[in-house]
């Protein structure tokens, strides 16, 4: 075995274990040490990317001392790595952005228990990615949950409890469905390790047996995921979590943790339960329709909308419904797209966060449109870097937003006439409604201020210069270069995609 | 009134003491335990302004009652609504349990080759007695470790919530602590001076008989942790800090974990590889047996104990 091989076992155990090392650390130490435990894992997932894209075999590794069905054992492909990679990434610089305003706005005797939070929500994230069993799956969605709520109650304000109770109650439905789904599956298939359930599960639907629980827990899975990664119906608990949180909290969460469930959804697919079967119960029509469903309605609440950060988290609504509405097209094209929808919305939603923080900074802390006419000129970078994730997500070339929806329709024309009618046209419908809402507010931060407005509290805020935040530029910047390497060079990034996708089944 | 000893002796004795109380003469309490009967709960009159105000601003600015039609239209087919919906769910998995395999078939799907290896090798895989305990601690430990980090976690987002870092309110917190229950309860205290002596050491021997016996780290903590609240409710925080602090939290709290987080990175390694951990599993059925289950065991039995009373002085007066 190469030595490159333990890195998903090291990464994992790293970043559970400098969680419990940062409860004794005071601010600064927990910051800079979060930060180098942080590349040192981005480092060694890069490290597992490039060896596997060599190696092109997927390998299993044994926790323990005992072989797969009876001990835990974790998994590594092309696409398991390249994840851990990015989401690694999107974390660090998403950190990095947000860390003035994680001085202020958490007590300092509390900014110890953030990076708690972070390093056991990535430990979470990094097992979601690499588990080839579903208990342990299960266990760091618990993780995952807990300390997404954590994060989200870390700024003490009404509205940030009330999101965290709302968040706790709706991801507790989540989870509590995903263990039911999970038990029947056990009880009908004797396994917890997905490709022995694979095995089984193809058995028991040839046979015909348990078809109805098989059904049963198949939806109360998907229901559950689709419950906690906020898909249209479910996702109530989203705009005040990602709204009022502070802005590291926010953009964590809208890019990584609703993206570790649906990760872990595509897992469920293709390694567990196979997914011709999941195309042949139907369940994927479902999701096509609330899919298409979450794409208008959350750009309609979002132009409803008149605070930015609130905006910002109803378009996460529709980029979900994107990513679901691929699922529900039900060919490999369509996952290939939702995924690489994942990468894109990821990169750009973060992007969009961090620099929305940074105009509403430039005007007077005030989230309102009204005060932010002009922040583009009071705070130059966090106007460009808003501008290009607003491109990014209508979809202008150049950026990743419109390789992913180019993906969507390739995937649509390739399917049947039911499906490619509906997608299309919600894909039009959705593209419209994305250009109003984020180009109404990139014409009203480049809108020089009046006279009017420069009486109000927004007009007399400092000009903020380039220079006097330099980690938070340097966070722009990278997140800008991520957003259009996606954009540029999305050839072999498809490629990778697909190559993994081949390698999981 | 004795025959055999003089007025003044006799008022000393137990006897005098039983008949005086006997004839209600004197109540034990008085004086003895601080009694300090619950206020009965009143409102004056700026609280409950204040409190018909925010009502108000939550219809009225929150949820806009009278402008959000949405809402109107919500809470008018919310009870029907989930009702229904309700009734459905139970229908559906109602009928999706028919279909499942009959309880104790023996040709159950769940009756494979993996619970045949756990029955059949346990003992001698991992030196444990306790089948379940061998399970948790070494087959599946991974799971088990995750699982503890669940606890840490929780315990953290409980701090995050209630802990009180500021001087001043920590002092007007420590000063309500009483407020609805008398301090120095004689009978809570005497029953607790037997009692959580008995409890402590029932959850250790739990803790170490883990891989013996039924049991193991998180019942035992659980019953440690059921013993500090007990005496924490009979003698109070002054007494306790006396040896659990905050500080003792964290440490013990921080070296548990980091102790099991070490202790199965080595063995997952050696594991993976193939190698020899080099720890001895021992005759199972000895207290010295089964390799590491013992001491991460007692890790976990000292994190889950923690947890326990960490969350009740949380929530008691927000830190100890």
């Amino acid at each position: 075995m190469d030595f490159v091989q333990n890195f998903p076992f090291f990464s994992i155990l790293l970043s559970l274990g400098s969680g419990v090392l940062t409860s004794i650390m005071s601010k600064r130490v927990a910051r800079l040490w979060n930060m180098f435990i942080l590349i040192v894992i981005t480092v060694m997932s890069a490290v597992l990317f490039v060896y596997l894209l060599g190696v092109r075999e997927p390998y299993t590794f044994m926790m323990g001392h005992f072989p797969a069905p009876w001990g835990n054992e974790i998994r590594a492909g092309v696409l398991e790595a390249g994840m851990a990679l990015f989401f690694c990434m999107i974390m660090l610089l998403s950190l990095i952005g947000g860390q003035e305003h994680l001085d202020k706005e958490i007590e300092d005797t509390k900014i110890n228990l953030y990076y708690i939070m972070v390093n056991l929500l990535l430990s979470s994230l990094l097992a979601l990615i690499y588990t080839n069993d579903l208990f342990t799956a299960y266990v760091f969605v618990e993780i995952n949950t807990i300390s997404a709520c954590g994060l989200i109650m870390i700024t003490q304000s009404g509205r940030t409890i009330e999101a965290a109770t709302r968040y706790m109650i709706m991801a507790s439905l989540g989870s509590g469905l995903l263990l039911m789904g999970l038990c029947v599956l056990y009880d009908i298939t004797g396994h917890l390790l997905m490709s022995n359930i694979k095995d089984s599960v193809a058995f028991v639907y040839a046979q015909g047996t348990y078809n109805i629980p098989l059904v049963a827990s198949i939806g109360m899975v998907v229901v559950g995921l689709a419950i906690k990664s906020a898909l249209y119906p479910f996702h109530t608990w989203l705009p005040d979590a990602y709204g009022y949180s502070t802005v590291s909290s926010a953009a964590i969460l809208s890019s990584l943790v609703s993206k570790g469930y649906i990760f872990l959804l595509i897992k469920i697919f293709f390694r567990v339960v196979g997914f011709e079967i999941i195309v042949d119960t139907r369940i994927v029509n479902i999701l096509f329709v609330f899919g298409l469903l979450g794409m208008i309605m959350g750009s309609v609440n979002a132009i409803l909308e008149n605070d930015i950060r609130r905006m910002i988290a109803f378009s996460s609504v529709a980029q979900i419904g994107y990513i679901y509405m691929g699922f529900g097209l039900g060919t490999t094209m369509g996952i290939v797209a939702s995924i690489f929808h994942i990468l894109s919305h990821a990169s750009t939603k973060s992007l969009l966060f961090v620099a929305g923080v940074g105009l509403t900074d430039a005007s007077g802390e005030s989230r309102k449109f009204a005060d932010l006419t002009g922040s583009g000129f009071r705070n130059p970078m966090a106007g460009i870097a808003f501008t290009i994730g607003a491109c990014s997500m209508v979809g202008i070339p150049l950026f990743s937003g419109f390789i992913s929806k180019m993906q969507f329709a390739e995937a649509a024309v390739q399917n049947s006439l039911q499906k490619m009618l509906p997608t299309l046209i919600c894909l039009a419908v959705s593209t419209v409604l994305n250009a109003i809402y984020f180009m109404k507010t990139v014409i009203r931060i480049y809108t020089p201020a009046s006279k009017n407005v420069k009486r109000t509290q927004a007009g007399e805020a400092a000009i903020i210069g380039v220079k006097e935040h330099p980690l938070y530029n340097v966070a722009l910047i990278l997140m800008i270069l991520l957003n259009v390497v996606l954009g540029c060079c999305s050839q072999p990034i498809v490629d990778w995609i697909i190559d993994g996708l081949a390698m999981f089944g | 009134m004795s025959r055999l000893l003089s007025e003044e002796e006799y008022r000393k004795t137990k006897a005098f003491k039983i008949k005086r109380w006997y004839r209600g003469e004197k109540d034990p309490y008085v004086g003895a335990v601080e009694l300090k009967p619950q206020k009965p709960f009143t409102e004056d009159i700026n609280t409950m302004k204040h409190r018909v105000r925010d009502e108000a601003i939550l219809k009225r600015k929150i949820y806009d009652i009278e402008h959000n039609r949405k809402l109107q239209i919500f809470s008018k087919f919310y009870r029907a609504v989930s009702v229904l919906f309700v009734f459905t769910l139970i229908g559906i998995l109602l009928y999706m349990v028919s279909y499942l395999p009959p309880v104790g078939n023996a040709a159950n799907p769940d009756n494979n080759e993996v619970a045949t290896k756990y029955i059949e090798d346990a003992m001698k895989d991992t030196g444990a007695v306790n089948i379940v305990t061998g399970m948790i601690l070494d087959y599946r430990a991974f799971d088990t470790l995750g699982e503890s980090n669940v606890l840490f976690i929780a315990t953290c987002t409980v701090l995050i919530l209630l802990r009180v870092d500021n001087r001043s309110k920590k002092e007007e917190e420590e000063a309500n602590d009483r407020l609805y229950e008398p301090k120095n309860d004689i009978i809570l205290q005497k029953v607790a001076f037997f009692l959580v002596p008995m409890i402590i050491i029932f959850g250790i021997y739990v803790i170490l008989n883990g891989h013996l016996s039924p049991g193991g780290g998180f019942s035992g903590g659980a019953i440690i942790g059921s013993g500090l609240i007990l005496y924490v409710n009979a003698f109070g925080f002054k007494k306790i800090e006396r040896f659990f602090t905050q500080k003792t939290y964290k440490w013990i709290c921080f070296a548990a974990l980091l102790f099991y987080c070490l202790a199965k990175t080595y063995s997952f390694y050696c594991g993976a590889h193939h190698l020899e951990t080099g720890i001895p599993l021992g005759t199972p059925g000895a207290i010295l047996s089964s390799g590491l289950i013992l001491p991460l065991n007692i890790c976990v039995g000292m994190v889950v104990a923690c947890t326990m009373y960490a969350f009740y002085a949380m929530f008691r007066k927000g830190g100890f």
